[in-house]
């Protein structure tokens, strides 16, 4: 009995294990998958990227606009698209979306 | 002879993490027979799979289990490999392990943890999931992600650890193994926990055997089996024994759960210790093709995955036998005759995985 | 490829399967696969790590005998495979009758292969609108 007494005391005496996360944030490990960032300059709008992407979060088209666009709900945050991607125009961002 | 009553257990239960309905027979307070009521997270993956292609499958069978994984893409990737008869590299070998290791280490905490909480020792759950912790930090700075690692692919492993990480995990496993030293005696030697965990839901080795049950749950009744003995990834060279008890309750479960996350800390250490240098992956332009069945040893015990190629990007079948839907047979067994405020330990002593066993 | 199989019958499947019992094979587990014109039924048995299989060949349509009487833990994937593909399993010791993984509005035996049948995803509408 009493065996986790000590601890209970250790805990006492010692600092907080968790943060109080808004006003205070852990920082991002380096290679951490936070969000999926494109530079639109180099991208040359092949589609490849949407095409193997295992859950359908990104969108590409050609007409009229060359536009690409992320849907951050459905992406998975895999990488597999940064990968895949010829002109290596995609990268992680290590910090993750902030909920707002 | 009073009657016989019948009372839900869960699917929102206290002591579930995820939802499974036990019809529970009840002759007063003792338990003659328990009938499991799944369904609630089935998702259709295995057709989902089949309408992908098997790159993207190897993203998609993380996400049959939030917690191994790792072990079902590293099962999966075997899998394909062994059907398109690719060797991946010696070093991707040893970063399996080291990432399957990692894996298991956190789950156990996680179902210790749990069981910890199950039977009201609040405390010690919370201190085993603060050292579960350190684990997922090792696991976020090697890979980038917490849990859905996606490290593993069909020939090989994604991404390298550098010698900088490696020493990380190391540093880690010390923090790790220092607090477990303070948390374990209490989760095995202390008198309360005995008094819930002792001579509750016994299987004995027959029933065991009969039920198909597998993982810590068939260790702990004396049955030795264990796939990593079997050696695949780099497992053949890192010598793993089977970590066998013979009580069959649900300490000897817990004890077992608490021996092999010891056994993880030493065998990350050796393969750390002789991790090759070399590359990480074998690049490969053919389709899977044929039948094959891959094991795997999981936190929870043995997976199987079957799968059927048919030299196309797609896969005609895939089908996942996790290690929990194994085990609900012996749960049953062990639910016979026990009484009904044990029902909530034993059903998370054999480590209950839903999302898997329906997927 | 898989090794140890043996090609077994509606009618000798449940000596079979007695047979492997007392020789000290542990069940494994139960695979169905639809292969067009019949489904494929594997049975897993499992001795020192060796993988031990018997391959059946059903008929669509026909029913397949039970062996949860023999191996109680078969029962679960027995009803598993009477959910998705629709096979009427004869003799369960537990049936659930089709309601074991899914419920009343679920898609109906969806693993299998109905022609023109497929899941439509809600990034592509388009695409699996045209297979139909």
């Amino acid at each position: 009995m009493f065996t986790l007494i000590g601890n209970v005391f250790k805990n006492l005496r010692s600092k907080y294990a968790t943060r109080l996360y808004p006003y205070e944030v852990r920082e991002s490990f380096a290679g951490s998958r936070g969000k999926l960032e494109i530079d639109p300059d180099i991208c040359i709008y092949c589609g490849i990227c949407a095409k193997r992407c295992p859950a359908n979060a990104i969108a590409v088209t050609r007409k009229p606009d060359k536009t690409w666009t992320l849907d951050p709900y459905r992406c998975i945050v895999c990488s597999y698209c940064i990968d895949v991607c010829p002109k290596k125009c995609l990268h992680m961002n290590a910090k993750h979306r902030s909920p707002e | 002879m009073a009657k016989n009553t019948i009372i839900p257990f869960g699917p929102q239960h206290p002591v579930l993490p995820e939802p499974i309905q036990l019809r529970l027979v009840l002759d007063e307070e003792r338990v003659v027979s328990a009938i499991p009521v799944v369904g609630y997270v089935h998702r259709g993956l295995e057709k989902l799979a089949e309408q992908k292609d098997f790159l993207q499958d190897t993203y998609l069978i993380e996400r049959i289990c939030g917690i191994c994984s790792f072990i079902h893409s590293l099962t999966y990737s075997m899998g394909i490999e062994s059907m398109m008869g690719l060797t991946p590299p010696p070093r991707a070998q040893y970063l399996r392990v080291i990432w399957s290791e990692l894996h298991r280490m956190h789950s156990h905490l996680l179902a210790v943890g749990l069981l910890a909480d199950a039977f009201g020792f609040e405390n010690l759950f919370m201190q085993l999931w603060r050292t579960r912790e350190h684990i997922m930090d090792a696991m976020e700075a090697t890979t980038g992600a917490r849990v859905m690692l996606g490290t593993c692919c069909p020939g090989g492993v994604r991404k390298d650890i550098d010698p900088e990480l490696l020493k990380f995990i190391l540093t880690t496993l010390v923090t790790v193994e220092k607090e477990m030293d303070e948390q374990m005696p209490v989760l095995l030697n202390d008198y309360s926990v005995k008094q819930r965990l002792c001579g509750v839901g016994i299987l004995d080795k027959q029933t065991a055997y009969e039920r198909g049950a597998v993982g810590p749950t068939a260790r702990a009744s004396g049955i030795a089996m264990d796939l990593r003995t079997h050696g695949y990834a780099a497992y053949g060279e890192l010598a793993v024994e089977p970590m066998v008890e013979t009580d069959g309750d649900c300490y000897a479960r817990t004890k077992v759960r608490v021996r092999e996350l010891y056994q993880s800390i030493s065998i990350i250490r050796k393969a750390i210790g002789q991790i090759p240098a070399g590359p990480i992956n074998v690049p490969f332009k053919t389709k899977p093709d044929g039948e094959v069945i891959m094991r795997a040893e999981q936190p929870r015990g043995e997976v199987l995955y079957y799968l059927k190629g048919n030299g196309s990007d797609m896969l005609e079948r895939l089908r996942v036998r996790t290690p929990t839907f194994a085990n609900i047979p012996p749960v049953l067994a062990m639910l016979a005759g026990c009484e009904l405020a044990d029902v909530g330990v034993i059903v998370i002593s054999i480590d209950p995985c839903i999302s898997c066993t329906e997927r | 490829m898989i090794n140890n199989v043996e090609n077994i019958t509606v009618d000798n499947l449940l000596d079979k399967v007695a047979s492997k019992l007392p020789l000290g094979f542990r069940f494994v587990t139960m695979t169905c696969v639809d292969c067009g014109e019949h489904f494929d039924i594997l049975y897993h048995f499992d001795k020192n790590y060796e993988l031990t299989n018997f391959r059946l060949g059903l008929k669509k349509g026909e029913p397949l005998p039970s062996i949860s009487g023999l191996i109680f833990a078969a029962l679960v994937v027995e009803n598993e495979i009477q959910d998705l593909f629709g096979i009427k399993v004869n003799g369960l010791a537990l049936d659930y009758e089709g309601r074991f993984l899914l419920t009343e509005t679920a898609p109906e035996r969806p693993l299998c292969r109905v022609p023109g049948v497929m899941i439509v995803e809600a990034g592509k509408p388009a695409e699996a609108a045209e297979v139909k």
